[in-house]
């Protein structure tokens, strides 16, 4: 069932990105690859430990999508994802102990505790969530990016969703409008391949994601999503475009998550072989981006350890301000259903 | 004061919150050029201009989250649902999206936005163009339901709902946009959340709203001959519902009949008398009843369609009933 599906590869614009980039950000990077590699692995513990319920899905593998396509924005531009997004919060700002206390359900957590892994939001850091009805939160991108043109203001909204998110209505009826309306936005298709346990082969018509954009008449790239700087020389053409012309763009990055669907799928089993992930894990986004790094003479070993080892700090440090955050109060069971108070009268029940 | 249409009343009242705030925005199938489907847009296109008053596509999944993105940008959409019918492929949005969002953010993101259009039955659209899906949303937590009866009150709840920092949903009754009533020159706003006595009266609380409050009004006329006494009670909103003059009426009548377009299984006139039965049995002299849209989806033929809507008929044998008098 297995198909190749051959990623372009684009050294001469990795060449680019490592002149252009200061170095001082090609080496943050690096340090925020790590930092979600190690954040995540130690969310799987804290699952196995109960720690962290519900559904719980991991970005292991995929971290040159977020890292690449969030190191060209600025603060006051916004992402908006599903709910494989811890890593984008934390990359878009969010302090990691709150995130990891979100994921505690704590009443530190990014969302005060009541959104947990799927609904990580951060306003100040213009993380507008952490969504989790597939497909549902691309037309939420689209009204953003319809905002930002009201407003006559220039800041552009990254949309991050599955390849399996592109046979449902919103992601059509999304890109229509957007293209329609010239709105900046960019819609990022994270391909991993698997939607759950379907392989896009098994679900989709088309498996070259990024021609969907023809039938909108809109821009659109394919990029290597295991090379941390192909994602960011891509991304970084797009978001020029949408922040210059208004336009929107369908980025489609070629990734692969090494973990299972959520916590509750294994690793391999009835979709996939050991041997195709084993082989996929060859192609780690890290390991290649700290071969490029060291090549160039940016880094050295024991630099790439230095940020390790920070890395995992910060990831301790996270886990002992979540243990240590109480659970929400039982007041906030009954707060933020409304911002507005209830009319003049006191009600019968509450 | 003015004689005018609900219809009017509500465009009054999106042209003076357009005027009164540069956030707000009206986006829907037809609002612009055509002027709205049914008019209630009508020159708000010539005044405010395409960025405000904006034509979508056949999308409302699509338009309806537009919408709640716009708002958690700090806009304050007002998005028209040609009817509600429609609503049902956006309903996604409204409660996973605007509804959910300020609680599960912690608080971050309140859904400053109006969903509005006509809901309920006209004549002959058959099923899937006549329903009252006032209990479906009313249902979820987050959202707030308005369905107004007459001109005055669409003007100052619509006026209310554009203001509210909450994802506000309002029903306008389709055969209503033609009914005329009284509404003043100058502003005025009506709080969402508060009852309105329609009628006074000593023997039968009678509760509807939206357009079966012309229904009501018409059997306690007709009643009023026999020498029998109605009060007419408006919720005007739906969700939260303010039970309090209900009640009042109640505990005053001994006898409630609840009078609702849309259908019993599980409808807010269920909602309604167990509030009643709850706060006020021990003042009840008769079960609470209903009178309701049959359970069944709307037929087409017109002498089917007649019999599964709400009349003055129905509604005047269920207020004798509960007063024993057949």
């Amino acid at each position: 069932m297995k198909k190749p599906m051959p990623t372009p590869t684009m050294p001469e614009h990795v060449g680019r990105q490592l002149v252009a980039t200061p170095k001082a950000q090609l080496v943050d990077m690096l340090y925020q690859m790590l930092l979600g590699r190690r954040f995540e692995e130690r969310c799987a513990e804290m699952y196995a430990l109960q720690k962290i319920g519900g559904f719980c899905h991991l970005y292991i593998g995929q971290e040159a999508v977020a890292i690449g396509a969030l190191s060209t924005l600025r603060p006051d531009d916004l992402i908006i994802t599903a709910y494989r997004e811890h890593v984008h919060a934390i990359v878009k700002g969010c302090d990691p102990g709150k995130v990891m206390a979100e994921l505690f359900g704590r009443r530190d957590g990014v969302s005060r505790g009541k959104g947990g892994s799927m609904h990580l939001f951060d306003k100040q850091k213009g993380m507008l969530g952490g969504h989790g009805i597939v497909g549902g939160h691309i037309p939420l991108a689209t009204g953003t990016a319809f905002a930002a043109k009201y407003q006559q203001r220039d800041y552009v909204t990254l949309c991050f969703f599955g390849e399996a998110a592109v046979n449902i209505g919103t992601f059509h009826e999304s890109l229509n409008m957007a293209a329609l309306w010239k709105l900046p936005v960019i819609y990022i298709v994270e391909n991993n391949r698997f939607g759950m346990g379907t392989a896009i082969e098994r679900s989709s018509a088309i498996y070259d994601v990024a021609q969907r954009a023809c039938a909108y008449d809109m821009a659109s790239e394919t990029v290597d999503g295991m090379d941390v700087l192909a994602v960011r020389d891509v991304i970084g053409r797009a978001v020029d475009l949408a922040r210059r012309e208004h336009a929107p763009t369908l980025i489609e990055a070629r990734c692969y998550r090494f973990m299972g669907h959520s916590m509750s799928d294994p690793v391999h089993g009835h979709y996939r072989t050991k041997e195709e992930v084993q082989e996929q894990k060859q192609q780690d986004p890290i390991r290649s981006y700290v071969d490029v790094l060291k090549a160039a003479g940016i880094v050295d070993q024991q630099a790439v350890e230095d940020l390790d080892r920070k890395a995992r700090e910060v990831t301790e440090q996270a886990i002992q301000f979540a243990d240590a955050s109480p659970e929400p109060s039982p007041d906030a069971l009954f707060e933020d259903v409304y911002s507005m108070p209830y009319g003049p009268f006191t009600r019968s029940e509450q | 004061m003015a004689l005018i249409t609900y219809r009017d009343a509500l465009n009054q009242a999106l042209r003076e919150e357009l005027r009164r705030d540069p956030a707000v925005f009206l986006m829907g199938e037809e609002v612009g050029v055509y002027q709205g489907a049914y008019k209630v847009s009508k020159g708000l296109l010539q005044e405010f201009g395409p960025q405000r008053i904006v034509d979508t596509p056949i999308t409302e999944e699509g338009f309806a989250g537009v919408g709640i993105g716009a708002a958690m940008a700090g806009l304050r959409p007002i998005v028209e649902m040609m009817t509600w019918n429609f609503s049902l492929v956006a309903i996604d949005q409204i409660v996973n999206g605007a509804a959910k969002m300020l609680y599960m953010s912690g608080g971050q993101f309140n859904i400053p936005i109006v969903f509005r259009g006509p809901g309920g039955a006209a004549h002959q659209l058959a099923a899937q163009h006549s329903q009252s899906l006032e209990a479906w949303y009313a249902n979820v937590p987050g959202l707030k339901v308005v369905a107004p009866s007459t001109p005055y009150d669409a003007k100052g709840l619509l006026k209310s709902a554009i203001r509210d920092d909450d994802p506000v949903i309002f029903m306008e009754g389709e055969t209503l946009y033609g009914s005329k009533g009284e509404v003043p020159d100058e502003e005025y706003t009506i709080p969402l959340g508060v009852s309105d006595v329609k009628r006074t009266g000593t023997d039968v609380t009678v509760v509807a709203w939206s357009k079966m409050v012309t229904v009501a009004l018409k059997a306690a006329e007709t009643l009023a001959a026999d020498g029998i006494s109605c009060e007419v009670i408006d919720p005007r909103t739906i969700r939260p519902l303010d039970d309090a003059p209900i009640l009042d009426s109640v505990r005053k009548t001994n006898r409630c009949v609840i009078l609702e377009e849309g259908w019993p299984y599980a409808g807010v006139g269920a909602q309604i008398a167990y509030q009643i039965q709850q706060a006020a049995f021990g003042d009840l002299d008769a079960p609470v009843t209903r009178v309701t849209g049959i359970d069944v989806p709307m037929p087409y033929a017109k002498n089917l369609e007649h019999m599964a809507m709400p009349s003055p008929a129905r509604l005047i044998a269920a207020v004798r009933e509960v007063l024993y008098l057949d």
